[in-house]
């Protein structure tokens, strides 16, 4: 066991569910205002709200476990896109209400089962947060579920729109479970979580709640990777335009 | 002496100075929810004074919670007004904070004040159940869920069957 380079391995972690957390929060964000109804605004505004505010948490202990004297601002702001590690599942545009839907659901009920096993991960400050954030995405999962039920079984139009936005998101799926070497010495060094035992998990809840939502489950495609070594689509660069713009046009200010 | 005393000239033990500081501290209310206290709310995991300087260990709520930075801000502006001088704030992590957190005079705050508080705890998993929220006012247990998100994070919408009025419930998570 070599202490430096697991802490390097934890840092790198960390700062990869800071990014989903705060990249996800950034494209609801944009949703503020914009809600199909008032409790679907509230949703929206609340989940968006849990991911940021997990985030700034991950981004903290990744400021510590660094020891360079960044902090959560630094990360968020100051950082270009290759330097961003998050999937691109969450970086995906909201498009309707079904595929905003579509993409919490998948990333949710992923990060969900993430979050599970991190609560007994061997660093206790880690474990701190996924037991709070656990709680917080279990209640966005079952929400999401409900809307994916409610939306697939619904009217002809709701129905072929939802299959329209899971089929077109089905391809960033896979990259939730393909792991690196980073996964892997987290895995080994700190209790994490075995992704290809989490993909099967997924799978289940996914079916399960696709079969009464009445949607089919996409066939076996190829998946597009990369957000973990900082390569990402199309989307990211204006999404990170916009959330960085402040501190691009004033570097160093605050509020 | 951190912890400024009355004219009373003989020096305070430092657990009495402690114990003093966890009473001020039930007078620190909420921000949003002001009839709880931080205390009630269970976020005060320690006070302990070193080298003139009491630190408070706070659990905060909720993640995103927006009130976590002026709750701190108000335990040191509380604390600096009854004359400490040097206040420091740690955020405890872990164990983490959750509704079963809340004291039981915490809960009769809450629902004197017509929000329910959490139903179960919070470990068992019974947010993803039925859950049977019974009104504040007319203790009808004939509610039902308005909206799962509230004017707050930590809140859901209810209405009363029996009685009519809405009310809201601090979710169990």
């Amino acid at each position: 066991m070599n202490i430096a380079t697991d802490k390097n391995v934890l840092l790198e972690y960390v700062l990869r569910l800071g990014d989903n957390g705060l990249i996800l929060a950034q494209r609801l964000i944009e949703l503020v205002a914009h809600g199909p109804e008032l409790e679907e605004e509230l949703a929206n505004a609340n989940f968006s709200l849990d991911y940021l505010g997990q985030a700034r948490l991950f981004y903290s202990y990744a400021g510590e476990l660094e020891g360079k004297g960044r902090v959560e601002d630094d990360f968020a702001f100051m950082r270009s896109d290759r330097e961003f590690c998050n999937v691109q599942l969450v970086e995906q545009p909201n498009g309707h209400f079904g595929g905003t839907v579509a993409r919490s659901f998948f990333f949710d009920t992923f990060y969900q089962l993430q979050l599970e096993v991190l609560t007994n991960c061997r660093d206790a400050h880690l474990a701190g947060i996924a037991v709070r954030a656990v709680r917080e995405i279990q209640y966005h999962q079952r929400h999401n579920s409900q809307w994916m039920i409610r939306l697939g079984d619904g009217t002809d139009e709701s129905h072929r729109c939802l299959q329209e936005s899971v089929d077109s998101l089905w391809r960033y799926t896979g990259e939730l479970f393909a792991g690196d070497s980073i996964d892997d010495q987290f895995r080994d060094a700190f209790d994490g979580p075995d992704l290809s035992a989490l993909l099967a998990r997924w799978r289940e809840i996914v079916e399960s709640v696709f079969s009464e939502a009445t949607l089919d489950v996409p066939d076996d495609q190829w998946m597009i990777e990369g957000g973990r070594d900082g390569r990402h689509s199309e989307h990211f660069g204006s999404l990170i335009a916009e959330m960085q713009t402040m501190q691009r046009s004033y570097p160093g200010q605050q509020w | 002496m951190v912890v400024a005393t009355s004219s009373n000239s003989a020096q305070t033990p430092e657990s009495a100075q402690i114990e003093q500081v966890w009473q001020w501290l039930e007078d620190v209310p909420d921000p949003e929810i002001p009839v709880v206290s931080v205390l009630d709310l269970g976020m005060i995991r320690d006070v302990q004074i070193s080298a003139n300087t009491v630190a408070v260990h706070v659990a905060p709520t909720y993640s995103g919670c927006p009130a976590t930075e002026v709750i701190e801000d108000s335990i040191v502006s509380y604390l600096r007004d009854k004359g400490v001088k040097n206040i420091t704030i740690k955020r405890v992590l872990s164990p983490a904070w959750t509704t079963d957190w809340i004291t039981t005079s915490g809960r009769e705050k809450l629902l004197a004040y017509g929000i329910v508080p959490p139903v179960h705890d919070s470990s068992k998993r019974l947010l993803l159940g039925k859950t049977v929220v019974k009104c504040p006012q007319c203790c009808s247990s004939l509610t039902s869920l308005v909206s799962e998100f509230g004017s707050t994070a930590c809140k859901a919408a209810y209405k009363c069957e029996q009685c009519f009025e809405p009310f809201e419930y601090f979710k169990c998570i």
